[in-house]
């Protein structure tokens, strides 16, 4: 297998989150520190990024020029490739004696069929089996690699400090950085940089493997959040400006913003954490069954599993379902969903679809009307719009599954 | 005709006791790709201050509040087809609503465009 992550030798030297490190007031603690800025801060401002407020960072949400915007920026994604900053995410990685057990007590994931150099979608639940993370995880040589969503990293880091033995290791690899290169056109422009023991045209979908880019160690797995064909590169954060301006030197990338990512990955049917799921939610209302193995079903043994298997087999009061509103104006977050006179859902993420040029949006919905073609309604400002229980991904997914 | 403009980003051309409002380029340019405009009813008497309109971007909706205390006397229709107008001509073709001036007053408490630009270069 030609993986060999460079981060497994520098281990020992990294910094370790230990259960002693973790003060009792840990969340108040965080909101008095000021976070450093991401690796890639001043050259996204050189690039005329407008930066907003994300997950306690400043991050890009669109760039300046004729080829910025969000929609401009969605469409690039969708034609050619779109180089976005995910150094936001929590980059963790766990070692240490019995690893496999210890991290299947806390996520509902089978490790024994997650092979050296593959990748899948877990979740981190709370003991009611409420949704506290989304995340992926990835079998490195003696280690597992997971990637957090950025604004619940620090939690995730306390939840699974406290919830694994402590002989087990947590690194955050708090000195890398993340870029997605994502679209049709993502394996062609960076095909000319990566170099490995294998081409990078050999890495199917949710697979990773090491590379170099100009000289750099860099991890590339084959995934991300738009339903394109894509990858994930985690690299030293001091590489990431010379990758991302290599990067965006290609013909067919542009760096792109949050605003598109977000456009995109609802376009994709892709949940948000914070947003589509939350402790409120589990993931068999949020559709997310996939995201607990098979094995673990039946054998249950993780956090939430009592409720989990009991509503695989009874199903739940609501589903989460992709809707598609009549007009052009957008439902978002909050908009109340009716079947006549009764309320019968909210609206989760909604925005306009560039590529299919009409309101988009995710609802829980109570699961009679969850069917698809149930015809519902949407209230905006005290208009009701017709909407239609709808298939999802709105846009078809492009995942490289090999030729 | 005189052009004013307010601290919320919105022009208003008066000509012949009716004022045509929009928004600035400035603002277009922070709000991004407009999907669609929400616009109030011919007829309509709105106070200053008060919600007018509503613009969609991508990324969220804003309101648009009436400059000026005034009856809308007429909406542009051209935004209801093609809403990104105001991206493109947000000064000019992508006007919002027209009004009457209930307060000639009213107009004296907003900024001449010397003063918007100098509002603008300070944000």
């Amino acid at each position: 297998m030609p993986t060999g992550p460079s981060d497994c030798r520098i281990l020992p030297g990294r910094p370790q989150v230990t259960d002693h490190d973790i003060p009792d007031d840990f969340d108040e603690h965080l909101e008095d520190l000021p976070l450093d800025p991401l690796p890639l801060d001043a050259w996204h401002r050189a690039r005329g990024a407008r930066m907003v407020p994300f997950a306690g960072y400043d991050m890009p949400i669109h760039y300046a020029g004729p080829s910025g915007g969000i929609v401009a920026e969605h469409n690039w994604t969708r034609e050619n490739a779109g180089l976005f900053d995910v150094s936001h995410m929590g980059q963790l990685l766990l070692s240490g004696p019995g690893l496999d057990a210890a991290v299947e007590a806390v996520l509902p994931i089978d490790l024994s069929t997650l092979k050296l150099g593959q990748q899948r979608y877990s979740l981190l639940l709370d003991e009611d089996g409420g949704v506290l993370d989304d995340l992926m995880v990835s079998r490195w040589p003696d280690a597992l690699y997971l990637v957090v969503n950025g604004a619940t990293k620090w939690d995730d880091i306390g939840t699974l400090r406290e919830a694994l033995p402590d002989d087990i290791t947590l690194n955050h690899l708090d000195e890398h950085a993340l870029l997605a290169l994502q679209g049709p056109k993502a394996a062609d422009a960076l095909a000319r940089h990566a170099q490995g023991e294998y081409p990078l045209s050999a890495l199917t979908f949710m697979r990773f493997r090491r590379f170099t880019i100009a000289g750099h160690d860099v991890t590339i797995a084959r995934a991300g959040y738009t339903g394109e064909d894509g990858f994930e590169i985690s690299l030293p954060a001091a590489a990431a400006e010379d990758i991302a301006t290599l990067l965006c030197a290609e013909p067919e990338v542009q760096p792109i913003g949050l605003g598109a990512r977000d456009s995109l990955r609802l376009e994709a049917g892709l949940p948000l954490y914070g947003h589509d799921m939350s402790p409120e939610t589990s993931p068999i209302e949020a559709g997310l069954i996939f995201g607990i193995n098979k094995r673990r079903r039946s054998e249950g043994g993780f956090p939430g599993a009592d409720r989990i298997i009991r509503e695989i087999a009874e199903g739940t009061a609501r589903r989460w379902v992709g809707l598609r509103i009549d007009g052009r104006l957008p439902a978002r977050e909050g908009a109340e969903v009716f079947a006549g006179s009764d309320h019968i859902g909210t609206v989760t993420s909604g925005g306009f679809s560039p590529t299919l040029g009409a309101p988009i949006a995710m609802a829980y919905v109570a699961s009679e009307h969850a069917a698809i073609g149930t015809a519902l309604e949407v209230e905006v400002r005290g208009k009701r719009l017709a909407a239609t229980v709808s298939p999802t991904p709105f846009v078809p997914h492009r995942y490289f599954r090999g030729s | 005709m005189t052009r004013y403009f307010t601290d919320e980003h919105e022009w208003i051309d008066v000509e012949d006791g009716i004022a045509t409002v929009g928004i600035t380029e400035y603002a277009q340019g922070q709000l991004g790709d407009i999907v669609f405009v929400e616009l109030p009813e011919t007829g309509a008497l709105i106070e200053q201050g008060k919600d007018a309109a509503v613009v969609e971007s991508v990324k969220a909706a804003s309101d648009v509040y009436a400059p000026i205390t005034g009856e809308i006397t007429e909406v542009n229709p051209a935004l209801e087809d093609d809403p990104a107008l105001v991206n493109s001509a947000p000064e000019d073709d992508g006007w919002f609503f027209k009004m009457t001036i209930a307060d000639e007053g009213e107009l004296d408490g907003l900024m001449d465009e010397d003063g918007y630009k100098a509002f603008v270069e300070a944000l």
